[in-house]
């Protein structure tokens, strides 16, 4: 095949040219992987060829060896592996020579090329020469094959783990990278190849890190790449700093007075840039500093783990200064723009985790700062003021700021309807909303808000929904905290007397003309749920009347017909919204018996319009209109039936849904919550469920967050449909029994022990289910010969003594269940697992209420199954 | 390498609305899958202590004192609705009561005639007895009353109600029936049937439970005469359809036990514990020697009687859920007799009676007697105060309910138009 003109025409504008040439690339790779990948990296090596065909070779390349899904990437790698050795061979020698090609394009792919495969194999021990011949090329003259050697090393540094490559090759790496980046390094793309290849390395360097020398020499040249003449180099320093603060920052004591200094200096004077690097390195600090604190709660005394240097203490008399000054840096009409980042965000975002890292200390640093600007006729200092206030109010303690509160609440809601600035009353809301977030509530003993003021603080907020979009967003997130503040308290609410206008002026803002081009409108649903979920009995009929009002909404989204795929996609997130808020009000008013029977009456039209909110897509269903059917379901209860003959196919398309999993995991959910409502009238449907189900256990493909509920699942349907469960007991109970198999045992990190621990906890729920599903049923004795699997199952997790309480509880429940349900036929096993001995005793003393009850459920159940 | 991305949430939570949404679907989920198996298990469990209680005493009538199950704590909780029998243990007196009478399906007065009777409902002649609660379990049967107090203990051929079977399977075995025990014959008339062999009918709409009550029942033998492993007989009740003929024969045909009124069970309703207006009590001088209360001494008073239950704001209000209001008590009242919220207290309907706005109690005139009796768990409901009133009153009559019924039947008749073709 003539691959250059192919590769051509795959860039050609003409589309059929185009497609043609994509299609015969495929069929090559298809049906002769080697020659494909040697055609390319031939062309890729070869200098006379064009710039755009060797470019896109390396891309097709990069593209044969790794994908973003994670079940292709895996079968990419499995192909690469059984390749012909001398075909691998002969690719990766023409991927080395193509490095030390002067042309950029042609070298700069060929490192990300290079990477992929090392990723590949390295971890399998293969290509052992890679790094020491990619060392070697270091040395080499010209400086453009030096730059692609050390993009090179970076890349790989990104690709493979640090536990592949031994310690001495991590030396030379290490030291190749640090050398390039020396300010005695002339080339400033070399420079600056070095010190972004080093970004990826700093994982590497554990061991050199703990040796003071090293860690002085790589610090040192560090700090001096943020000097450096050059503005993208200091940049890449500065992001090194930032990963060191994280990854070493028990090591950083000696140099902090030095980073301090750099920093503090590029904040003030240096290109923006480079200045967010260096104030993203306090960020950090404060990130390490408040998990460290949280963690001990003040008090370390562990020998292992890291300690708090109290950086952020010790800075803060100079850090606040610099932090208040970046406030004043606002660019105008960085409310309206999203994606804004400037470093007047930077400064303000960086001081609100300072004052979560040192609490009280920080109040009278910034206390000065407010007052001197608050008043200034200058819009900036209004706004950095305002802004100051507000990011110190999450941190400090209620007692230091309540009274600041007070004297500052007339003030704000004053500013929030007179000044003349836009972006000072964005600002005053947005400081509101925290003094609601952070201090109203129960644990709360001075009320901010009292008879008085309420009444002006909800007229304020109304008032200022109609303002301009970004003010009224945060007016109506300032209120969203306020309803927040009187969740689940026994006493009426205060916002009770305004509820009525409350909602009427949320629905309001939601029709405002203006309303698309911004977040306004989630705002405004957002906040009307919140106001919905913290109601009281007294306005329970006013949110009966609601439900009439989102109906009417989310049919009117239905009648608009052809549309574009904008305006379809406009379409689908206002029905998310308000299939969202029709969950919200049907979860409130479901919650009592008396409120539950007046809903009722909506129940069928409800259910049609969330049916029709799903034919409007062809292929996926709408994750909202899902949510809120799960909750109908629950309200409804068997009744539900009615529903499904029209409701089960998008059931099936939901757990079908492996792309969008969050879709998936949410349908499961419903499945369960269906399978309480109908009970046994669920069984037309199980056959089609479970196949779905136990489809999506065995698939790759589909992200593993979803198994757990999928197992929970089992349990829930064997216990709506008792014995008919039978048809798929062996099915279940193979797939429960390999996941019990891999969840007994983990060595990882916290997130897999978190994972498996939910994997477990999901498994002995659908134990529980089974047992429970069958007990009283003629059939209980083909539960017999899983029992000893599970025993061993509860006995295994016991004795790894690394489960959360909840499945401890889960744990025990079971075991309960089974005896429950076997009754004597178990009993000799269960007096032989040391779950019903040790585990039993430990959980019958345990602390946690809920694990204590399992435990005294499953005593009973052991003893009676052994009386008999 | 392109520069790292270090943006952060600017003025904005760090948790969307949409993420609360979904956890808290989550959190609604896994609480109501801990209540599924936790109804599951208490089934069990109430059973397992039922058993384990049984045989310990036989306590007397008013103060009821459980055994304790190892473990479990002593001090006393607040009482909720879904106790198990574990909790149940602990409580004491009116409390226990109170627990075991929430464990019976109660039903409301008839103060007016359902729609569609003639449908949706079965009717049948109520023993005249008590009624209790029988379990069978591991070899033995015993039987409580609503307040709790063990009527007898004794072998029965129920399932795994008597020590003759070969144990096997009994682990799961256990049935528990609602039953009148009717003195004159020694009978246990059996009205519902809960759990059979194991199998709960909890959720059985009525129909079925009555099916499976007539089939079962039969077959295990309990019906036949007593013996050495079978104390008492057991017996169904005819139970007809609320048509015409079937109420007629509930409420004249010859039955073996002395009639107490008439009750009616609507077929889609499940086996719901407390009170339910999906089952039905009524009664007449014809079917019930009992139509008006008496008093303590088995005299009729000259005027009527309720209980009511003495809330914190003074107000008095009936059993039902929620409660209904009818009236406040005089603060001196209280005060004079060391009245307590809770308190359940007896007063007679004066000359004023009770007056009605669209149906609904508006006024009762009411003259307070004095705190009621102590084994009394709950105030009257609402229907009951209603029915004796109109027993006093304007008595709803039998003539009503076949009247109802002829009336439904004729609206069922009414021509619809029809084309005419020929």
């Amino acid at each position: 095949m003539e691959v250059t003109q192919v590769l051509f025409n795959a860039q050609s504008i003409d589309g059929t040219v185009r497609k043609n040439a994509e299609e015969s690339l495929k069929q090559f790779q298809e049906q002769n992987l080697p020659g494909f990948l040697l055609s390319l990296s031939g062309e890729l090596a070869n200098e006379e060829k064009p710039i755009e065909t060797r470019k896109l070779a390396g891309l097709i390349l990069k593209n044969a060896l790794d994908a973003k899904e994670q079940h292709r990437k895996f079968e990419l790698v499995q192909r690469w592996l059984s390749l012909d050795a001398t075909a691998k061979s002969q690719i990766k020698a023409c991927l080395l020579q193509t490095l030390s090609s002067p042309v950029f394009d042609a070298h700069s792919t060929t490192s990300q090329v290079i990477a992929k495969v090392a990723g590949i194999e390295l971890p399998q021990k293969q290509w052992p020469e890679l790094i020491g011949s990619l060392l070697s090329n270091v040395h080499q003259i010209p400086a453009y094959a030096k730059q692609a050697t050390l993009e090179t090393l970076g890349y790989l540094c990104e690709e493979v783990s640090p536990d592949v490559i031994d310690q001495d090759q991590v030396n030379k790496i290490l030291t190749a990278v640090v050398q390039g980046m020396s300010a005695s390094e002339g080339n400033i793309d070399v420079r600056l190849a070095a010190t972004r290849a080093l970004y990826n390395a700093l994982g590497f360097a554990q061991a050199n890190f703990s040796n003071d020398m090293e860690r002085d020499y790589i610090m040192r040249v560090v700090c001096e790449a943020t000097l450096s003449p050059e503005v993208r180099i200091r940049q890449a320093a500065f992001e090194c700093l930032v990963s060191i603060s994280s990854t070493y920052y028990e090591k950083l004591t000696p140099y902090i007075q030095d980073i301090f200094n750099i920093t503090s200096k590029a904040v003030r004077e240096d290109e923006e840039p480079v200045a967010l690097q260096a104030i993203e390195f306090w960020s950090s600090i404060c990130d390490e500093e408040i998990d460290i604190l949280e963690e001990y709660g003040g008090e370390f005394t562990g020998d292992s783990d890291v300690p708090c240097f109290y950086f952020i203490k010790k800075a803060l008399p100079a850090l606040v200064p610099m932090l208040l000054e970046t406030l004043l840096k606002q660019e105008e009409d960085q409310d309206q723009d999203e994606g804004a980042w400037n470093i007047a965000m930077a400064g303000g975002t960086c001081l609100g985790l300072v004052a979560q890292t040192v609490g009280d200390d920080i109040v009278p640093l910034v206390v000065p700062f407010v007052e001197e600007n608050i008043t200034k006729p200058d819009w900036r200092q209004r706004e950095a003021a305002t802004y100051a206030f507000g990011s110190i109010l999450d941190g400090p303690s209620p007692e230091k700021l309540i009274p600041l509160v007070n004297v500052a609440l007339t003030f704000m809601l004053s500013a929030l309807t007179k000044d003349p600035n836009s972006h000072v009353k964005d600002t005053t809301a947005w400081a509101l909303g925290r003094v609601f977030e952070f201090l109203l509530g129960p644990a709360v003993d001075l009320p901010i808000i009292t008879q008085a003021n309420c009444q002006q603080i909800v007229t304020v907020l109304l008032q200022s929904m109609k303002d301009t979009p970004n003010v009224a967003e945060k007016a109506c997130g300032a209120l969203y905290f306020l309803a927040q503040g009187y969740e689940g308290e026994g006493e009426p609410s205060p916002l009770t007397p305004f509820f009525q206008e409350i909602v009427q002026s949320l629905l309001t803002v939601t029709h405002r003309e203006d309303v698309g081009d911004s977040r306004l409108r989630t705002a405004a649903y957002e906040t009307l749920n919140e106001v919905v979920r913290c109601s009281t009995v007294e306005t329970a009929p006013l949110v009966l009347q609601l439900v009439a009002v989102i109906m009417m909404e989310l049919h009117n989204t239905l009648e608009s017909q052809k549309l574009s795929s904008e305006e379809r996609e406009k379409q689908s997130e206002l029905q998310g919204l308000l299939c969202g808020c029709l969950q919200v009000i049907i979860q409130k008013l479901g919650s009592s018996e008396t409120t539950k029977y007046a809903f009722m009456q909506y129940a069928d039209q409800i259910m049609g319009l969330f049916l029709r909110v799903f034919a409007c897509r062809s292929a996926t269903v709408h994750e909202e209109a899902m949510l809120a059917i799960g909750a109908l379901a629950y309200a409804t209860g068997a009744d539900f039936a009615k529903y499904m003959l029209e409701f089960y196919r998008y059931l099936e398309m939901g757990l079908q849904n492996f792309e969008e999993y969050q879709v998936c995991a949410v349908t499961v959910g419903v499945v369960g919550d269906i399978s309480r409502a109908l009970e046994e009238k669920i069984v037309p449907y199980c056959d089609g469920i479970m196949t779905q189900l136990l489809k999506n256990l065995s698939s790759n493909q589909l992200h593993r967050s979803v198994k757990p509920p999928i197992f929970s699942c089992f349990g829930d349907i064997a216990l709506a449909v008792g014995e008919y469960f039978e048809k798929y007991l062996m099915w279940a109970m193979s797939a429960l029994q390999s996941a019990a198999d891999l969840s007994t045992h983990i060595a990882g990190d916290d997130e897999l022990v978190e994972y498996t621990n939910s994997l477990r906890n999901g498994i002995l729920e659908a134990y529980s289910g089974i047992f429970q599903g069958f007990k009283n049923s003629p059939k209980t004795q083909l539960l017999i010969p899983y029992a000893p699997h599970i025993l061993q199952f509860l006995d295994g997790i016991y004795m790894e003594k690394d489960m959360d309480d909840m499945v401890m509880k889960t744990a025990i429940g079971v075991l309960g269940d089974l005896a429950d349900t076997l009754g004597n036929h178990a009993s000799s096993m269960i007096q032989q697992s040391v779950s019903s001995k040790d585990f039993l005793n430990e959980c019958l003393s345990s602390e946690d209420l809920l694990v204590k009850e399992s435990a005294q459920w499953a005593k009973l159940a052991i003893s009676r199954a052994i009386s008999v | 390498m392109a520069p790292h991305d270090i943006r952060r949430p600017f003025k904005r939570a760090a948790i969307s609305d949409q993420q609360k949404r979904r956890e808290l679907s989550l959190l609604r989920q896994a609480q109501n899958r801990r209540d599924a198996q936790q109804q599951a298990r208490c089934l069990a469990s109430s059973i397992l202590s039922l058993q384990s209680a049984a045989p310990e005493s036989q306590p007397e009538q008013s103060d009821i004192e459980l055994e304790t199950v190892p473990g479990a704590e002593k001090e006393s909780e607040a009482f909720s609705k879904d106790l198990d029998v574990r909790q149940a243990s602990k409580l004491r007196g009116p409390e226990v009561r109170k627990w075991f009478a929430r464990q019976l399906m109660l039903p409301e007065w008839m103060i007016d005639v359902p729609d569609r009777l003639a449908q949706d409902w079965y009717v049948f002649a109520r023993p005249a007895g008590k009624r209790c609660f029988v379990v069978s379990s591991n070899g033995t049967t015993v039987s409580r009353q609503r307040n709790g107090s063990i009527l007898h203990h004794f072998p029965s051929a129920l399932p795994a109600g008597a020590k003759i079977r070969d144990g096997s399977g009994s682990a799961q075995s256990y049935c528990i029936l609602d039953c009148i025990f009717h003195e004159l014959d020694q009978t246990y008339y059996v009205i519902d049937m809960v759990c059979w062999n194991g199998y709960s009918l909890y959720d059985c709409t009525a129909e079925f439970r009555f099916y499976w009550l007539n089939s079962k029942l039969e077959e295990s033998g309990a019906c036949n005469a007593p013996s050495h492993y079978h104390k008492f007989r057991f017996s169904a009740v005819p139970v007809y359809n609320c048509d015409q003929s079937g109420l007629h024969a509930a409420y004249t045909g010859v039955v073996p036990y002395a009639k107490d009124g008439l009750l009616f069970y609507n077929k889609h309703a499940l086996y719901q514990t407390g009170n339910t207006p999906l089952a039905l009590v009524w009664k007449d001088e014809n079917c019930s020697q009992y139509v008006i209360d008496t008093d303590g001494k088995g005299e009729i008073p000259s005027q009527q009687q309720v209980v009511l239950e003495l809330q914190d704001d003074r107000k008095l209000v009936t059993s039902d859920d929620p409660p209904v209001l009818f009236g406040c008590l005089d603060g001196d009242i209280i005060e004079k007799s060391g009245l307590h919220t809770g308190n359940l207290l007896r007063f007679a309907i004066g000359d004023g009676g009770l007056s009605f706005v669209e149906g609904k109690l508006e006024k009762a005139d009411l003259i307070y007697l004095g705190k009621s009796n102590r084994a009394r768990a709950f105030a009257d409901s609402y229907s009951k105060v209603l029915f004796q009133f109109m027993v006093r009153h304007s008595p709803l009559k039998i003539d009503d309910l076949l009247a109802s019924i002829n009336s439904a039947n004729d609206q069922e008749k009414t021509p619809s138009d029809i084309e005419m073709v020929g």
